[in-house]
């Protein structure tokens, strides 16, 4: 579809507001799981924001970089909920205010 | 024009959904309105012209990230105990400083796209165009990709198989 | 023969040190042969070098080294011997050998006898350092020595802890004339520019008029340091309370010559005083109003040392009195015969105390007389002279005074009807004394008689003390030094009345101790007899006044900054760190949350700021 003129800046808007969104989540929420969520969408909102810059100059690039946001993503996922499930085995609960002893 | 009204549609479920995800207690639901904000999001990308960057969303980061953080929840098995205990967390003096910050970041991040030249999207990018430029230029990235993703894989095996060899002991 | 000077002081020194370094391992008899042999030894260099310079008679001048050399300032270890010098050798020399001798058999009970005789050896060498002293510094370095060596030996007896105090007292008030004094040289080193006594002279004389500000400020500091060492009004509380120390010592440093160091100064430097007619008029009022005050308070007191230590106060006031009207030489023969008869009267004392096991209540004793000859002798031939009786050496020095004292222009005779006021006092305490002492009945057997160590000193002073007066003979040497006073040829009757009035004194002590006629137990007992008696026994009650007017003040002010101020003001940089490090480890919670929290607001900084800069 020709991509008919969608103002670039209702895009980084768009971005902006759904980073601050997971920046919120972040700060608020106890949870490991939800912490991990946050990080999910503010790198999405990176995301859209590179994808599109790309469009703006009708260029691959930005789609390029968004696939290695998307690889990024992946291995953080996984390594992410491994330590959850450590986390698990040790506190008996999620709750990120409980990990707070600095050892060593 | 169609265009733009679809692409507002599209931005504010994202976000409604997004809001949705951050401030339930149950993690599944969370996920479930963050698939439907990926979703969304995917949609968007197709509007200013990048559907192989929405193929990409949707097959990669909702299909199997997503999934894979459910998998993993649903193997902690946090049960209700669980739910009552994130009601409990989410009282008003744990949100007011967070929502303080956001707001002032919200301000600054408009005052500098405001300050921006007007532009708008140039047209569509097929996926051609993405793969020759992926293999061309960027192939050293590419293969970069993919020694991050084995890290990942081998972390996530090392970290992940204390807790089950243990669970099946216990 | 001149240029064995710098002998003089080195005997002592040298036995001094090697007292110092031998301490208690020398058997006693190699250290009293060393301790007194050495101011013997100086003194016969003393004759030696005294005769050689009556011969040439001019003013010798022997330079050691340079001391000091800082810009135009160049001090040096250098002596100077004209007649005041000589005069004031012969007597610390002559006097003191005589007290050394004494003190040998004095202190021979006494374990430590070495440090004793390195104490006074070392005193003799400081005090020779001050008067042979070329330029002000040294003699402030001799001023300062004596003042140590004055501590070291009041407090000698150091295990008891009022000997210490006493000592502390007579070197703390001592220190506040050497500070007037330290004033006094920095003000004539940067008004004349320099502090040799004789350039200083011919500069001073130079540069100023007569009755100028400058000299007189700087006279009246002079004269807050002689104040200080020679015990006069204000500073004067110490010199009762260093009765503390042996008996000897007392007899050498507080009568025959520490306390003369202030004399000597003024009379040293008088061209500078002769600048400054207020000046000398202080220095004579001084010496009035303490002679009076401590004669007052001789008469009450009972202690034996403490009467003779008040009329050293009295006489020195005598000797400032005469320096302060200009009556110069008359003050230095005042003071060379003050050394005789004071030193025999202290050694005499002294042999009282050693034969009577210590006691020093002149109440508890009485009929010595008969018990102690030689002592007695002593003390009435000491006591006359004391008291100025016609023909002794103190008749002729005190005479003089009071006759040049009449002289004065304006207040002459108001000073000259003080000075025989005092003595009157003078003979009536002193025969006091004598009677009380020395006749009645026997109320403590003495339990050994004075050796011949005691006895020789004692008989040769007495001699001294009779004819030490006659022709004069202390004041040839002095012709050339001070500006010659003209003839006087006073009326008939106020040579009469000075005569008279040490008889008439003698009489009334007569009266009321031996024979009983004057009986003034009534009006010793009478409330109004008692108040004044305790005030005057107290010696007008100086002591009390100065204990609350700057002891009590200081001790406060000592209490009040004992928690050291300063280093509050340190502490206030510390607590403030303190501060910091306790609020910024509270950062570190460990929790996920507030430090995402902490990142937000940082990115919330660090935009606005770019936005800020970069527009």
């Amino acid at each position: 579809m020709d991509g008919v003129s969608i103002p670039l800046d209702h895009v980084l808007l768009l971005s902006a507001l759904l980073f601050i969104c997971g920046l919120l989540g972040l700060m608020m929420r106890r949870n490991i799981i939800f912490i991990l969520v946050s990080l999910e969408v503010m790198l999405n909102a990176s995301a859209v924001a590179f994808v599109a810059a790309g469009a703006r100059w009708g260029q691959a690039d930005g789609q390029i970089v968004f696939m290695m946001i998307l690889a990024v993503a992946a291995a953080e996922v996984a390594v992410g909920l491994g330590l959850v499930l450590q986390i698990q085995r040790r506190f008996k609960n999620l709750d990120m205010d409980d990990a707070n002893r600095m050892r060593g | 024009m169609l265009e733009l009204i679809l692409f507002y549609m599209a931005s504010t479920i994202a976000l409604v959904s997004t809001i949705l995800a951050l401030t339930r207690a149950n993690a599944t639901h969370a996920l479930i309105y963050l698939i439907l904000s990926l979703l969304a999001v995917a949609v968007v990308f197709y509007l200013i012209g990048a559907p192989f960057a929405a193929a990409l969303e949707v097959v990669i980061y909702a299909g199997a990230i997503m999934v894979l953080f459910i998998f993993v929840i649903m193997m902690l098995n946090l049960g209700e105990k669980g739910d009552r205990r994130e009601k409990q967390l989410l009282k008003p003096q744990v949100w007011i400083v967070p929502v303080i910050f956001a707001l002032l970041l919200l301000v600054e991040l408009v005052l500098v796209l405001s300050k921006s030249v007007p532009a708008t999207t140039q047209g569509l990018v097929t996926s051609k165009q993405v793969g020759l430029t992926l293999f061309g230029p960027y192939v050293l990235a590419v293969e970069i990709a993919s020694m991050l993703l084995l890290a990942g894989l081998v972390g996530a095996y090392h970290l992940g198989r204390r807790y089950l060899e243990e669970g099946r002991e216990e | 023969m001149l240029k064995l000077l710098p002998l003089i002081p080195l005997f002592p020194l040298v036995s001094s040190i090697l007292l110092m370094v031998t301490l208690g391992k020398m058997p006693k008899r190699i250290v009293a042969i060393l301790g007194a042999g050495s101011v013997g030894l100086a003194a016969v260099t003393t004759l030696l070098v005294g005769l050689a310079f009556m011969e040439s008679g001019q003013p010798h001048h022997q330079i050691l080294w340079t001391w000091i050399h800082v810009g135009n300032f160049s001090p040096d270890i250098a002596f100077y011997l004209d007649g005041l010098t000589l005069v004031m050798m012969s007597v610390i020399t002559g006097v003191g050998f005589l007290i050394h001798l004494f003190s040998a058999e004095f202190m021979e009970d006494d374990a430590s006898f070495s440090r004793y005789f390195a104490y006074l050896n070392m005193f003799v060498f400081a005090m020779l350092i001050l008067v042979m002293a070329d330029n002000l510094l040294l003699l402030y370095l001799g001023w300062e020595g004596v003042g140590a060596c004055s501590y070291l030996l009041i407090g000698f007896w150091y295990q008891d802890p009022t000997n210490g105090a006493a000592a502390r007292k007579a070197f703390v008030v001592t220190r506040i004339g050497d500070a007037a004094l330290a004033v006094g040289l920095f003000l004539l080193f940067t008004e004349l520019g320099t502090l040799d006594i004789q350039p200083l002279a011919e500069a001073a004389k130079s540069q100023w008029q007569v009755g100028d500000t400058l000299p007189v400020i700087a006279c009246l500091l002079l004269l807050g340091g002689a104040v200080g060492k020679s015990a006069q009004l204000p500073l004067h509380t110490w010199l009762p309370d260093a009765m503390a120390g042996p008996t000897p010592v007392s007899a050498l440093i507080h009568a025959a010559t520490m306390v003369t160091a202030g004399v000597y100064l003024i009379a040293r430097t008088h061209e500078l005083f002769l600048l400054a007619p207020p000046a000398m008029l202080a220095v004579a009022l001084v010496g009035l109003i303490t002679s009076l005050m401590a004669a007052f308070t001789a008469l009450n007191q009972h202690d034996i040392k403490r009467i003779l230590a008040y009329s050293t106060i009295s006489q020195i006031g005598y000797m400032f009195l005469a320096l302060g009207v200009g009556a110069w030489a008359a003050g230095i023969f005042h003071l060379v015969t003050h050394a005789f008869f004071k030193a025999l009267l202290f050694l005499a004392a002294g042999a009282v105390i050693h034969c009577l096991h210590h006691e020093h209540n002149i109440f508890k004793m009485g009929g010595l007389r008969t018990r102690l000859p030689v002592v007695f002798w002593s003390f009435l031939i000491g006591s006359a002279a004391l008291a100025a009786l016609p023909l002794t050496s103190g008749f002729f020095s005190k005479d003089m005074i009071l006759l040049q004292a009449y002289e004065l222009p304006k207040f002459g005779p108001w000073l000259w009807a003080g000075g025989l006021l005092g003595a009157l006092l003078t003979a009536i305490y002193s025969f006091r004394l004598v009677f009380v002492v020395f006749f009645g009945e026997t109320k403590m057997e003495p339990d050994k008689q004075p050796g011949t160590r005691m006895a020789v000193p004692l008989s040769l002073l007495c001699v001294l003390s009779l004819v030490g007066g006659f022709f004069a003979l202390p004041l040839v040497p002095l012709e050339s030094v001070f500006p010659v006073a003209g003839e006087h040829h006073p009326s008939h009757l106020i040579e009469g009345i000075s005569i008279a009035i040490p008889l008439i004194g003698l009489a009334i002590a007569y009266f009321v101790y031996l024979g009983g006629q004057l009986k003034v137990d009534g009006l010793v007992n009478s409330s109004g007899g008692q108040v004044l008696k305790k005030f005057w026994f107290s010696g007008w009650a100086m002591d009390w006044l100065y204990d609350k007017l700057w002891v009590r003040p200081y001790k406060f002010l000592a209490y009040i900054l004992r928690r050291e101020c300063m280093d509050d003001i340190y502490n206030v940089i510390v607590k403030f760190c303190q501060f910091l490090f306790m609020a910024l480890s509270r950062t570190q919670t460990g929790r996920l949350r507030w430090y995402a929290t902490s990142m937000v607001f940082g990115l919330i900084l660090v935009i606005a700021l770019l936005q800020g800069v970069i527009q």
